[in-house]
């Protein structure tokens, strides 16, 4: 028995909508967040992460409306991130039904954000977002305001101090490899894994299974999270799985496809 | 069949609640003893700290919790909920649980990451109730910081390990325990549910 390695599609939303949703067979909807996440549940995703991108924030009861569906219907955990700029942002994401809430931006400019998150609803709920950039060798800056803004704060120590706050995750995303498809930024994924004692999500550049791969053996990753090769369908996540599975990473399995029920809250 | 599940004013309890709507039973959050009195069995859900828990089961639902250690409704703990089925914890400080099963709850050892979270196998190490549709490897969500020792090792239907072994799944007469989430188990963990309203039925 192992805790397996896990993989966690991302979606991006916009005002609700997935961006750039590609229409799987069975389908009704691609850009519907809620149908693309049951399709990655049945393909065998361990988790999902939704990021809202939506730039305005008069969207708050959207996002929220979402959280409720997803969580109806779900019955895989889900992490929401993207705008949540508060403790009353986080509670409303969190009492609507997400697993956990992702802090990025917020939780650089009030750490004690993620105390008083992690006090309240448990660790395990409080996901801190880093997003770093290479400045040198073996050094990353953690930028913030979706990639716009530099902190000069060094990435693994944010993580570490993150972990002090009272974060129970780490999602890492390497803003040189984000979208490259070339793979994983290694060396900055093993760094901040050996350097905290809590999960760690490796994040951007995923181009195909042996980038994943990477990432959790030599990125030391206990996770990998990817949005544009399962979303472009170039490979599913049980094709993941199986390519993890024969190099003896392990991963979950799923031995039942799910049949969940299909009504829908009025 | 009815299943309360006992609102401990911790969070979020949305998705138990459709996991054993899923399972097949009609849920009432209950929000204390007298709702909770109508139903065929009981969920105390996982999610919080020990101490708040128990501090909101006793407060609420002390006659429910009286007849659970009668034996005269059956009652799951889930994660936390399972936790606090046990005589005392160290999450904070020493704290007493309900003693419906002997044992402590302690912390993971420090040789690996702390919470365990994440899918982890289970090996089934006695027939159960819980267990009838599950086969020995499957996989369950899992949570938590802090895991169970019973005194009695019989109550240990199936265990996990994660730098120690970890009971996975308790029963002892009419109380049943799962440290891993059902509800955030896919079908697995649906096939748990449903195990434990057909048990709770007989």
């Amino acid at each position: 028995m192992t805790l397996t390695k896990r993989i966690i599609p991302c979606l991006d939303v916009d005002r609700g909508r997935v961006v750039k949703g590609i229409r799987f067979v069975n389908l009704r909807d691609a850009g519907d967040p809620v149908e693309q996440a049951l399709e990655y549940e049945r393909q065998g995703a361990d988790e999902i992460v939704f990021l809202d991108i939506t730039a305005s924030s008069d969207n708050r009861e959207t996002v929220i409306d979402m959280v409720r569906k997803t969580a109806y219907e779900l019955s895989i955990p889900f992490t929401v991130g993207g705008g949540i700029r508060s403790y009353a942002d986080a509670r409303r994401v969190l009492m609507a039904g997400a697993d956990k809430v992702s802090l990025n931006t917020a939780a650089v400019q009030n750490p004690r954000l993620i105390t008083e998150g992690a006090e309240i609803f448990g660790s395990q709920c409080i996901v801190v977002a880093i997003d770093a950039k290479r400045t040198g060798e073996r050094s990353w800056e953690v930028y913030t305001h979706g990639g716009r803004r530099g902190t000069s704060m060094d990435a693994v120590e944010w993580a570490m101090k993150a972990e002090e706050m009272g974060a129970g995750e780490i999602l890492l995303t390497s803003m040189d490899f984000d979208g490259s498809k070339d793979g994983y930024d290694l060396e900055l994924t093993r760094l901040v894994s050996e350097g905290v004692n809590i999960p760690v999500i490796a994040s951007g550049g995923a181009g195909n299974p042996a980038h994943i791969y990477n990432a959790l053996t030599v990125g030391k990753a206990d996770a990998a999270l990817a949005a544009s090769i399962f979303h472009y369908a170039e490979y599913t996540v049980g094709e993941v799985k199986r390519y993890l599975m024969e190099r003896g990473v392990p991963v979950r399995v799923v031995r039942h496809p799910n049949q969940g029920d299909k009504e829908r809250p009025a | 069949m009815r299943v309360a599940v006992l609102d401990l004013g911790l969070g979020n309890i949305l998705s138990i609640r459709r996991g054993v709507e899923r399972a097949g039973a009609e849920v009432i959050v209950a929000q204390g003893d007298q709702e909770a009195e109508g139903a065929d069995a009981v969920v105390i859900p996982g999610v919080g700290a020990f101490r708040d828990g128990i501090r909101a089961l006793l407060g609420k639902f002390g006659r429910t919790v009286d007849r659970i250690r009668r034996g005269e409704i059956p009652a799951l703990g889930v994660c936390l909920g399972m936790q606090l089925l046990f005589t005392k914890s160290f999450e904070g400080g020493d704290h007493l649980g309900l003693n419906l099963i002997s044992g402590e709850v302690v912390r993971l050892p420090p040789t690996v990451k702390v919470p365990h979270m994440g899918w982890n196998s289970i090996r089934v190490v006695k027939h159960g109730v819980l267990t009838s549709g599950v086969s020995d490897g499957e996989y369950f969500y899992f949570v938590h910081s802090y895991y169970c020792i019973p005194e009695e090792i019989e109550v240990t239907v199936a265990e996990t390990e994660y730098g120690v072994p970890i009971p996975a799944i308790i029963e002892k007469g009419a109380v049943f325990g799962t440290q891993f989430h059902p509800e955030k188990s896919g079908e697995a963990g649906r096939i748990v549910l449903k195990s434990f309203l057909e048990g709770a039925k007989r």
